[in-house]
């Protein structure tokens, strides 16, 4: 069965170790999320799968459909299909966005072919008015000046533009109003499918209210500690992060 | 949708040679000799012949400006260099009489065909002559002058002597006066009152020899309420021995007229190219200097207007990428003798590796003008660690009312941009790539279509294996 497969994964920055044996399995055509209390490795659990050149990685494996990731540059990756949606999206002055998601739809195809203008743009176009983005958005300079939701929503609409098999989430509910997170929620579901396997990084709970996971893994000093199914994001909620370290501790 | 590759120079498109005879070869070294052997072939008269010798006294009088500029401009050595080579052809009409290495040379640059696409005459120079030089009929009738520098002082002397040497003067600099000394070829333009070229002029630049020096003189004169866009290409093979390339280029707009000049200078990096351009602008005339400095080893370059007259305007976008063992070494020069002039420079620079970029800005306003805006914006973008860029603003204000405004930037492409590019599928060049393409945008895009389109590719084929 297809899946994203991460096996006893150790990582570390600047000599100092932060994911440490870390397992976790994604199916295709799953929704997971992945909790913790700040510090847990969550952000360099995205950073390292998305071949971070920052991170070392000291151990371990983590297959795309059976292919190893660790060790390929992070544009082999992301043309694997593998999607990470940052949570500090990137400004790049100069490159509107219309240009800039053509151009990474355009390093997808072999040499000598090319993206087709009119069908690029009329796919464009719907995926803006489902994210209730205006049309005027293309040709803005990407993330350069944008709020924090407008931010997320070009992070989502460049997603569902490249449709990638497996798509990370890291945080992308912070910075976010209610308003913002419902559409951007939204968003999210209608890539959702059998094919496609999620994995949402989340601080709260609040935000798997509207993406709703089929999985819930809880981290904990560089690993998985706990997981199980949706309820586990309520009962971590209520009891806090507090609960963990006791857990683990025992 | 395809607009591409309508001006065909990438920076290994010029990298060949043929191998080629000569019928007049001025020897190597400078001298009276020299001088004089270059004006014989000629043919030209007196007056010429002692506008050169003052030139050359001139030119031997001035030392080196490496007390402000590069130092590597002493690794120049005048004594080896080639001051005039040509094959004796006179400049035809039709391709297929121009000789066949030159010919091949040209077609090989893709010439012939810009000149069926969109241009309104071409002019191509090889070495020291031009070896072809063609006007649309119509334009003639107009009584357009489109021609070379020999023949226009030999043919049109009552038109071009009365402006020749007069807006950038014989001593102005140092390489100014080894111009004038030695100078052949270049283009000679006269637009007529009232004409406006709606298609560009273009002259085409070609070194093929090694150790020489090609010293074109360009002089464009736009009479009242002309209209004219001139473009202009070079290219040379690398040889392992440096090249001088040293142009006067003299533009004069009359009461409204509206001159355009467009380089894209692409020679080979052992190229040395110091070249002095300026314009005068009467009233309401308006000049503008698009200037794309990408090949070169050292290039010293400052185009400038001199606002004579009320309400004229000159502006200068330019754009310079220095990669390895290149110094881009340009800038602008703005003199606002009238009031209400205005003008505008928006430079651009790149450096890679451990490229240089330097931009000197000269505003002036002699003679106290009133009521002049001027208007300087300069950034530079770094791509490595070792890259280097500097400016150096020289702004004096006299007069009232005069309002000026600078401003600079320097900015760096970050690991954490490439890396948020590289995730979306793209290769770190190709990030690269965008990162300079979205640094340069929004300039590019005041240019004419062909000219941005082919910018573009050019910076992407400079960019290829610059990166880690």
């Amino acid at each position: 069965m297809s899946s994203l497969n991460i096996n006893n994964l150790s990582a570390s920055i600047e000599g100092k170790a932060i994911l440490d044996n870390l397992n976790l399995d994604l199916p295709a055509g799953e929704v997971h999320a992945v909790m913790g209390p700040n510090g847990s490795g969550k952000s360099t659990l995205s950073k390292v799968l998305a071949g971070h050149p920052d991170y070392e990685v000291t151990g371990g494996s983590a297959r795309l459909e059976g292919i190893e990731l660790l060790g390929l540059s992070p544009d082999e990756i992301a043309r694997m299909g593998l999607f990470l949606a940052f949570q500090y999206p990137i400004e790049v002055p100069g490159i509107s966005i219309a240009n800039f998601i053509r151009a990474a739809l355009q390093a997808r195809l072999p040499e000598g072919e090319s993206v087709k203008a009119v069908d690029y743009y009329k796919q464009l176009y719907e995926k803006m008015d489902e994210l209730g983005m205006d049309r005027t958005f293309t040709s803005r300079s990407l993330n350069e000046g944008f709020s924090g939701g407008e931010k997320k929503r070009c992070e989502i609409l460049q997603m569902s533009m490249l449709e990638p098999r497996y798509c990370i989430l890291d945080e992308t509910d912070s910075g976010l109003d209610i308003d913002a997170l419902r559409e951007v929620s939204l968003g999210v579901n209608r890539m959702k499918g059998p094919e496609r396997g999620m994995l949402v990084i989340t601080h709260y709970q609040r935000l798997l209210e509207y993406i709703v996971p089929d999985k819930v893994h809880v981290m904990w000093e560089g690993k998985v500690v706990l997981s199980g199914d949706k309820d586990l994001a309520l009962e971590l909620e209520q009891r806090g992060y507090d609960w963990i370290r006791n857990e683990v501790a025992a | 949708m395809s607009t591409s590759n309508q001006i065909a120079v990438d920076r290994e498109k010029g990298n060949f040679h043929f191998e080629t005879d000569y019928a007049y070869d001025a020897g190597v070294g400078l001298s009276e000799d020299v001088v004089k052997y270059v004006s014989g072939v000629k043919d030209e008269e007196p007056w010429l012949l002692d506008f050169r010798l003052k030139a050359l006294a001139a030119f031997e009088g001035k030392p080196l400006p490496t007390h402000w500029a590069s130092k590597d401009l002493e690794n120049i050595n005048f004594d080896q260099i080639r001051y005039y080579l040509s094959k004796g052809q006179k400049p035809s009409r039709t391709w297929e009489e121009v000789p066949d290495d030159v010919k091949n040379t040209f077609e090989r640059l893709g010439i012939p065909e810009q000149e069926r696409k969109f241009l309104a005459g071409v002019e191509a120079q090889f070495d020291s002559e031009a070896a072809y030089s063609r006007m649309k009929d119509d334009l003639e009738e107009k009584g357009v002058l489109f021609m070379g520098s020999t023949e226009g002082l030999k043919e049109y002397p009552e038109v071009f002597k009365k402006w020749f040497g007069k807006v950038i003067p014989t001593s102005d600099n140092k390489f100014s006066a080894l111009n004038s000394a030695v100078f052949s070829g270049g283009s000679f333009i006269y637009v007529p009152p009232g004409v406006k070229l709606e298609q560009p002029l273009q002259a085409y630049f070609r070194i093929n020899a090694e150790n020489f020096g090609q010293f074109e003189r360009t002089l464009i004169i736009a009479d009242e309420g002309a209209e004219i866009t001139y473009m202009e290409g070079c290219t040379a093979p690398k040889f392992e021995t440096s090249t001088l390339h040293s142009a006067v280029v003299e533009l004069v707009a009359l009461k409204g007229a509206k001159i355009q000049y467009i380089t894209v200078q692409n020679w080979s990096n052992n190229v040395f190219n110091l070249v002095t351009k300026r314009a005068l602008a009467e009233e309401e005339a308006e000049v503008r200097w698009i200037d794309c400095n990408i090949g070169s080893r050292l290039t010293m370059k400052y185009p400038g207007v001199i606002l004579k007259g009320r309400k004229a305007r000159g502006e200068v976008l330019s754009i310079a990428l220095a990669n390895d063992g290149q110094h881009q070494d340009t800038g602008a020069k703005m003199v606002h003798a009238a009031s209400e002039t205005t003008s505008n420079v928006i430079a651009k620079s790149i450096s890679i590796g451990k490229g240089r970029s330097s931009y000197r800005g000269l505003v002036e306003m002699p003679g106290r003008p009133s009521h002049c805006k001027n208007n300087t914006e300069c950034d530079a973008l770094l791509i490595n660690a070792e890259s280097e860029t500097d400016t150096y603003p020289a702004i004096t204000v006299r007069g009232r009312d005069n309002s000026v405004q600078h401003e600079a930037s320097v900015s760096k492409v970050s690991a954490e941009q490439i890396f948020y590019m590289q995730q979306r599928g793209m290769s770190e060049p190709e990030a690269m790539s965008l990162c300079v393409n979205g640094f340069v945008n929004d300039l590019i895009r005041e240019f004419p279509m062909e000219y941005s389109v082919e910018l573009k590719r050019l910076i992407d084929l400079e960019m290829e294996g610059s990166v880690g």
